[in-house]
């Protein structure tokens, strides 16, 4: 077997059996063909199964982000309805009185709703309609009184027109009294008895802003009508109210009031108002009157201080010979947060005004406790000194809120 | 009579003209924050523990389900709402190595409170940062009269940077 040529005959042998076999396996070009053409279809439906997978999710991301923007303005609420555009507030404060020499009282003073609406971005409506004294009507203490109900122009950035029953632009509470926002269960004196807040009047008025932090409020409205005939409050200027009830209006008034907050924490403002006739009656013995008023309002970190002066002077010979024709009133409220929840505070006042019992003096101390930043728990102690030696003391609670 | 023709002057003096409380649009404040390169705004859902610490802090439920943000190098921008007294306050707030960089009111419908829209109000925010009880590590004076605004933007300003510390972690901020 080791013959060589036996073995070339073999191997050549073996190789020709090789080749016959290979050439029976292999397909046919018909055949490759054929599965070329299977495998190109099988492509393509994976590539379209492939597409309409990638469709799906795509159509899927879809309607999920408009079912989440359909759920967002659901519930943001989108600017345009109405819902949107009306809006209800309010606060409210109830009183506790203990009055020296006086029976105690418990009193809702105030119960307060604010509705507004804007009809456009550059034209809104607000209102506020109160109860004083809880219980309105012949014989009851209280009053049901339509404090604001004006609508208001944008003229351009930074300058407004209103037109309609407004808030005088004087003293620090009698835009802002929320009872949240000030200290003391009742209002401060002066800014009852000099400036009768709240002081609403029927009118038209423009107001100014600047990026500088500087305002200007211009006013004409209705005039005061004070009791020039020695009834029961003569020459008081808080019963000259008229409220717009059927407001006599043969002489209107004109306010003005240029006020600067360009510095955090601090407000500094003076305002002046001008009656043509405080008694809208000639010839009485009260005649012209003008207001001055000015304030400052600083808080820095749990220091706080205001301070406020007001006063009246009236010409005519009654009021004169009354010793009525100056009326006037200042007071200064430091204040210290000990944190944010609780308040303490004092007040001093010096009030000279029309009647015996609005000359005196004041101090106050006490304190006001936030158990939410919008509700408020008060409690004071006020000693009052007045003019005429009948002197009294009082302790005060409350209990106050706005939304 | 020429108290009746002033009266009426008043009120012809105020018809209807374009709106004058949008201050920036969220666009351009974008574009000024990003100098033109702004990135693609990506999403931080409201849920979990994200929905519980910002209704905390807002002291009612935000009212969306997610809010949108941009970020790049570690510093976030926001667009955020809150109603002052009656209207919402559009606020853009940028928030930087975990605190405020920028605040600028963007758009304001509010009535009252017009203060706070100003730059010698809101130059209080910049370099303020959030304690861990989420309260501002910063005292920001307010304005008075205007308590119901700037408590919004101080609510606004806490909001932007608790949610930037979910976005951005501290190892982001060094790098």
């Amino acid at each position: 077997m080791n013959n060589p040529i036996v073995h070339s005959v073999l191997l050549a042998a073996s190789m020709t059996l090789a080749t016959a076999t290979t050439a029976a396996q292999q397909p046919t070009p018909e055949h490759m063909w054929e599965n070329i053409q299977s495998q190109q279809k099988e492509i393509e439906a994976l590539k379209r199964s492939q597409q309409d997978t990638a469709k799906q999710a795509a159509d899927a991301d879809e309607k999920a982000e408009a079912a989440v923007v359909a759920v967002e303005e659901t519930s943001t609420g989108s600017r345009g309805n109405r819902a949107d555009r009306t809006t209800i507030g309010g606060y409210g404060e109830l009183h506790y009185n203990n009055i020296e020499g006086a029976d105690d009282e418990i009193d809702l003073h105030r119960f307060v709703l604010f509705f507004g609406h804007k009809f456009t971005d550059n034209i809104r409506f607000f209102s506020e309609f109160e109860i004083e004294h809880d219980v309105a009507g012949e014989g009851q203490p209280g009053e049901v009184e339509v404090e604001q109900a004006y609508v208001e122009f944008d003229i351009r950035d930074g300058l407004q027109a209103k037109g309609g029953v407004f808030l005088l632009p004087i003293g620090i509470l009698n835009e802002t009294h929320e009872p949240d926002t000030f200290y003391g269960v009742e209002r401060n004196d002066v800014e009852n008895i000099i400036i009768p807040a709240t002081w609403w009047a029927g009118g038209a008025a423009l107001t100014g802003q600047h990026a500088n932090g500087v305002s200007w409020d211009l006013a004409i409205h209705e005039g005061l009508k004070i009791d020039s005939t020695g009834g029961s409050n003569p020459f008081r200027v808080r019963s000259g109210r008229q409220k717009t009830g059927e407001a006599i209006a043969n002489d209107f008034a004109v306010t003005g009031r240029l006020r600067y907050t360009g510095i955090p924490g601090l407000e500094l403002a003076a305002s002046l108002q001008y009656q043509t006739d405080a008694s809208q009656t000639s010839g009485d013995g009260l005649d012209k009157g003008v207001l001055y008023e000015t304030h400052a309002v600083y808080q820095k970190g749990p220091f706080g201080l205001r301070a406020l002066y007001a006063e009246w002077d009236f010409d005519g010979t009654a009021v004169t010979t009354a010793g009525a024709d100056e009326q006037k009133g200042w007071y200064i409220e430091p204040s210290f947060k000990v944190h944010d929840k609780l308040g303490l505070y004092t007040r001093y006042e010096d009030i000279e005004g029309g009647r015996s019992q609005d000359m005196f003096d004041q101090w106050e101390v006490g304190l006001n406790f936030w158990p939410h930043k919008q509700v408020v728990i008060k409690a004071d102690y006020r000693d009052r000194e007045l003019d005429n030696n009948t002197d009294f003391s009082a302790f005060d609670l409350g209990i106050g809120y706005q939304f | 009579m020429t108290r009746l023709f002033t009266l009426l002057l008043l009120f012809l003096s105020a018809g209807p003209t374009p709106a004058g409380s949008i201050y920036q649009s969220p666009e351009d404040f974008l574009n000024e924050v990003f100098a033109g390169e702004v990135p693609a705004a990506q999403v931080l859902w409201l849920k979990d523990d994200v929905r519980e610490t910002s209704t905390a802090i807002m002291g009612h439920r935000y009212p969306a389900i997610r809010v949108r943000y941009w970020l790049k190098d570690a510093r976030s921008a926001w667009i955020l709402e809150e109603i002052g007294k009656e209207q919402p306050i559009t606020t853009g707030i940028v928030i930087k190595n975990h605190g405020i960089e920028r605040l600028r009111v963007l758009v304001f419908r509010e009535s009252r409170g017009w203060e706070v829209k100003h730059p010698f109000f809101t130059d209080q925010f910049p370099g303020l940062g959030i304690t861990p009880a989420y309260e501002l590590d910063g005292p920001v004076d307010g304005v008075s009269g205007a308590t119901l605004s700037v408590r919004a933007l101080k609510k606004l300003a806490r909001l932007a940077l608790y949610f930037h510390s979910q976005v951005v972690t501290d190892h982001d901020a060094t790098q």
